[in-house]
């Protein structure tokens, strides 16, 4: 079953507020070329920053221009930074607003610092910036540090409209930030606010954007600012780049165009600018059915995958035992409950490895549910292997004591695991259809240990036994295979699989008591489609549940998906009794 | 074959007629005297609120006979009778709640709930159930439908055992998700409640409970009669045999698709009246009776009695819901593992069920004992050469 999406599996995580750092000599040290390394601390190099002093092998003709463009920029820098030092409220908003339209990166952290009430004017019009705890205050622009008490600072003279105003230039900056994030969500603010005054800001901001994404953005952003251009072949080519990025939110503007007005007349004079404008919102609705289709497919894969590791050790058990393990869902509870407990370890001795603790979570969560495995198996199930139908009821009550043991350790409420920067997020193939990192692991690790199990099954000699029992036991038994230790091996690894199953879990979202119980059923449906004993038919099974269940959502909902899914597979199981892939041969012989 | 009275009386020997009637007389005789005609000072006085709980017990308890004909003779272990029971127990609370009328919160014509989803006309499944002669055969219909068709598709593919118990879990889960949609138009997550009257009796009063507990006891009485007369009939002995061996049996030349799915639909039908009792006695329905975990937990009624003796499954179904209704109020975080526990050590030290122990129980066992020897032995089951039975390859 598929859960809604937690509030974490969306977001991206925010990215880190670079333009704090206060960086040496933003305006100053711009003027020579024998000036520091302009790069700031902890952003990377780039070559959009034309400003660039270091000696790249280039004309020196085009370097001139550059130095002198660069002075000149630097030259409107320092004084609208000075601007920003007067006392004077009038000035200051020239100086902000200045910042704003200079598009200068570099003065971001001092529009932040001014609205994070951090910015203090010495004496002297120097801007100084102070540090978190208020103590030690650094110089814009050169970077120096000294104690915020030597210094005499005094606080700008902020007021409601000089805040307005801050906001405004830094929501402009953003667009030429250096951090990729920032640009992408200043686009995405900007898309729907823009007026047609914005229109030469976003022009410059595209010219110098190299981010798919963000180009993306900024492309529609200025074609639907063009939509009322008076100009025919603008608003024709603004159509086109419509259709061509696809933005569904743009649909709006095109059903404008093609609307009649009351008086009978179209909205669009021009007949040629409509009928774009029709094959535009074609191209929108198409694109998004793709963009829909290729998300829900990872959707579907990603259920599949968690599908897969609870049926895998179900299958294999069920084929090899003939019992169905009502406690397997619990196993992948536990699991989940391990990556927790992995997480909070991690977490208080090795804070600095906090981001690879998943990949501790595998093994760890693989032994626990492996231990519990065998322990069940050695406890209780191996007395009721002639009774399947008891085994059933035995295996709930040992589901319901892991769900009351659960409880009284961890509590009723869920506990949140959360997921390493490297699982958060997702990558972007269009602006619109993002594909989230932690489902594209889960899909991952699904094929990775299915393939592991498939070698273990055909190319080593417990695989051997393992197939050679779930045939025929008693001839098996007969051939000297310990068919016992057969069964505890097996059981166990059923069991570490779906806590492997738990780990991929937790990354999806909250972990609590019954996690197991919402997966059971739909893995046991896996089981019943897949048949037994092959490994590719719990696969196909475990894909064809998930994906399927995921594309009958938005036909009915989710609930009547299910039911009509359940349908399915019992008129299925009339024509294939044994599931999609039966062993033949001597395992059916009576 | 004997019919009529003869073959009434038949159904027990001397000592059996005696021991069920004189059960039957302490519970539809001595409790009403109890609660109603000893005064409530006396410790011999039995409080108001014992009447309606132990009516959900034997709610309970003929639930537990429709689970042990389809699993104690038929081999079938069914995870789906939460369904047949809440569909009985939703029919009756459908019927419930339009006799509630205008008295609701909203003074509206519609059921409250639909009022607050501001509905403004009843769903069409809704007509007629606000007459008792409607909603009372649908009681018996609906679930006796569903059954039947579910049943005929899975038997006539030969699902059988553990396949069959996870394809029951399946439906009862589809069934919950849908029950608990607002959209489906059956009081969603809240479900039916509020009730008033029924046909006309205050819910209330402690008259109407005595009666629904008269009512309920007797249609045990009648259940029992019925699932015994099935068991020592000919056909029951016929779906014995295809429990022991289903493949011998269709060599013989019987189809066991008649036979189970007679079972299986007569199994529904006591499941839905016994909903249908249930409901105006605890007052409410709602598909949390769906859960999986409820209808795993009327198989371990029947297995904590014994199976295949239909005394012990009523027994189990008692002793469990007392001990649940004590021990969820005094011990509340032990009880899932007493329930747990129960679960496993019933399967592992004590197959036959509490019947099959003797001591306090010897007169059942004895009781019970009689039947089996009539009807073959349900043992045949338990013996350890189950894995190298015939049938157990294709359930596979």
């Amino acid at each position: 079953m598929e859960r809604a999406p937690s509030p974490r599996e969306r977001a991206p995580a925010s990215a880190a507020p670079d333009g704090l750092r206060v960086a040496p000599a933003p305006g100053a040290a711009r003027n020579t070329a024998a000036a520091p390394d302009l790069t700031l601390p902890g952003i990377p190099f780039d070559m959009r920053n034309h400003r660039c002093n270091r000696l790249f092998p280039c004309g020196i003709a085009l370097l001139m221009t550059l130095l002198t463009a660069a002075s000149l920029h630097a030259a409107d820098l320092k004084s609208a930074l000075k601007k920003v030092a007067s006392d004077e409220r009038g000035t200051l908003m020239e100086g902000i607003e200045t910042l704003g339209t200079l598009g200068d990166p570099d003065a971001l952290p001092v529009l932040e610092a001014l609205r994070d009430d951090t910015l203090r004017v010495a004496p002297g019009g120097k801007l100084y910036i102070l540090s978190p705890d208020g103590k030690r205050a650094s110089e814009v622009g050169t970077g120096r540090s000294a104690p915020a008490d030597s210094l005499k600072l005094e606080e700008p003279p902020i007021n409601n409209a000089v805040r307005k105003s801050i906001d405004s230039s830094i929501a402009q900056l953003q667009l030429f930030s250096r951090n990729p994030e920032q640009r992408l969500s200043a686009a995405r603010e900007l898309a729907n606010r823009a007026t047609p005054d914005d229109a030469p800001k976003v022009r410059a901001a595209l010219a110098r954007e190299t981010e798919a994404a963000v180009k993306h953005i900024l492309q529609a952003t200025l074609a639907r600012l063009d939509l009322s251009s008076s100009d025919r072949t603008v608003r024709l080519n603004a159509v086109r780049t419509l259709g061509e990025t696809g933005d569904i939110q743009r649909m709006n503007d095109l059903q404008q165009l093609t609307a009649v007005k009351p008086d009978g007349a179209f909205a669009e004079p021009d007949r040629e600018i409509r009928a774009a404008a029709a094959a535009a919102m074609k191209s929108i609705q198409l694109r998004q059915t793709i963009i829909s289709l290729g998300g829900d497919l990872l959707y579907g894969l990603s259920l599949g995958s968690v599908l897969l590791l609870v049926a895998l050790g179900l299958a294999i058990t069920f084929g090899l035992m003939g019992i169905i393990n009502m406690a397997h869902g619990e196993m992948l509870m536990l699991g989940a409950y391990t990556t927790y407990v992995v997480q909070n370890i991690v977490q208080k001795t090795l804070p600095a490895y906090f981001n690879w603790y998943v990949l501790l979570a595998l093994p760890a969560a693989f032994a626990v549910c492996g231990v519990a495995g065998i322990v069940l198996e050695r406890a209780i199930l191996r007395f009721l292997y002639n009774r399947p139908l008891e085994s059933l009821l035995a295996t709930w009550g040992i589901s319901l004591a892991l769900i009351q043991s659960v409880r009284q350790i961890f509590g009723a409420a869920n506990v949140t695991v959360a997921n390493p920067a490297w699982l958060s997020g997702g990558y972007a193939v269009y602006a619109d259809l993002v594909l989230p990192y932690n489902r594209i692991f889960i899909v991952l690790l699904g094929a990775i240990v299915v393939t592991l199990v498939w070698l273990l099954l055909q190319h080593t000699s417990l695989g051997l036994q393992v197939r050679a029992v779930t045939q025929n036991r008693a001839i098996a038994s007969t051939m000297g295979i310990r068919t016992a230790q057969v069964d505890m091996w097996t059981f166990a690894l059923g069991s570490g699989i779906a806590g492997i199953g738990g780990v991929a879990l937790s990354q999806l979202g909250n972990v609590g008591p019954e996690l197991g119980q919402s997966y059971i059923v739909d893995s046991f449906m896996v089981v019943v489609l897949g048949g037994v004993g092959k490994i590719a038919g719990t696969v196909v099974g475990a894909m064809g549940l998930g994906i399927v269940a995921k594309y009958l959502e938005p036909l009915s909902d989710a609930v009547l998906g299910k039911i009509i899914l359940l349908v399915f597979i019992i008129l299925f199981i009339q024509r294939r009794p044994q599931g999609l892939f039966a062993l033949k041969g001597r395992a059916v012989e009576n | 074959m004997r019919y009529g009275l003869e073959r009434l009386v038949s159904l027990h020997g001397l000592r059996g007629w005696i021991a069920v009637l004189g059960i039957a007389l302490v519970g539809m005789v001595a409790i009403p005297v109890l609660n109603a005609a000893v005064p409530a000072g006396s410790w011999l006085h039995l409080p108001d609120f014992v009447v309606p709980l132990l009516g959900k017990f034997l709610c309970y308890g003929i639930v537990a006979l429709a689970m042990d004909l389809i699993w104690g003779y038929a081999g079938i272990l069914s995870l789906g009778h939460g369904v047949f029971f809440a569909l009985g127990g939703y029919c009756m609370g459908m019927y419930l709640m339009r006799a509630i009328g205008r008295e609701g919160v909203y003074r509206s014509d519609l059921p409250d709930f639909m009022v607050f989803l501001d509905w403004k006309e009843l769903p069409w499944f809704w007509h007629g159930f606000d007459r008792f002669w409607y909603a009372l055969p649908m009681v018996l219909i609906v679930p006796t439908a569903l059954a039947y068709v579910f049943g005929f598709f899975a038997f006539r593919s030969r699902i059988k055992g553990v396949y069959f118990s996870i394809i029951t879990q399946a439906l009862t889960y589809a069934l919950m998700l849908f029950f608990f949609r607002n959209n489906t138009g059956l009081g969603g997550n809240n479900g039916l409640t509020d009730f008033k009257r029924l046909l006309g009796y205050d819910l209330h009063e402690q008259s109407t409970r005595v009666a629904l507990y008269l009512i309920s006891a007797g249609t045990l009485l009648l259940a029992y009669l019925a699932c015994r007369f099935i068991v020592t009939s000919r056909a029951g002995r016929i779906l014995m045999a295809i429990r022991d061996a289903e493949e011998r049996m269709m060599f013989s030349g019987y189809n066991p698709l008649d036979y189970k799915l007679a079972a299986w639909t007569f199994s529904a039908l006591l499941c839905g009246i016994a909903g249908a009792l249930y409901v105006p006695q605890v007052g409410i329905i709602n598909p949390s009776e769906l859960q999986t975990s409820n209808s795993i937990e009327m198989a371990i009624w029947v297995a904590v009695g014994g199976r295949g003796t239909l005394v012990g499954p009523i027994l189990g179904a008692f002793i469990v819901n007392g001990a649940k209704s004590y021990l969820t109020v005094a011990y509340p975080e032990a009880w899932l593992f007493i329930l747990g526990a129960v679960f496993i050590g019933v399967t592992l030290f004590l197959p036959k069920g509490l019947l099959g122990i003797g001591g306090p129980f010897a007169a059942l066992k004895r009781l019970a004992g009689r039947r089996a020897r009539a009807a073959g032995a349900p043992q045949a089951a338990e013996r350890p050469a189950a894995r190298s039975r015939s049938h157990v390859g294709s359930e596979r």
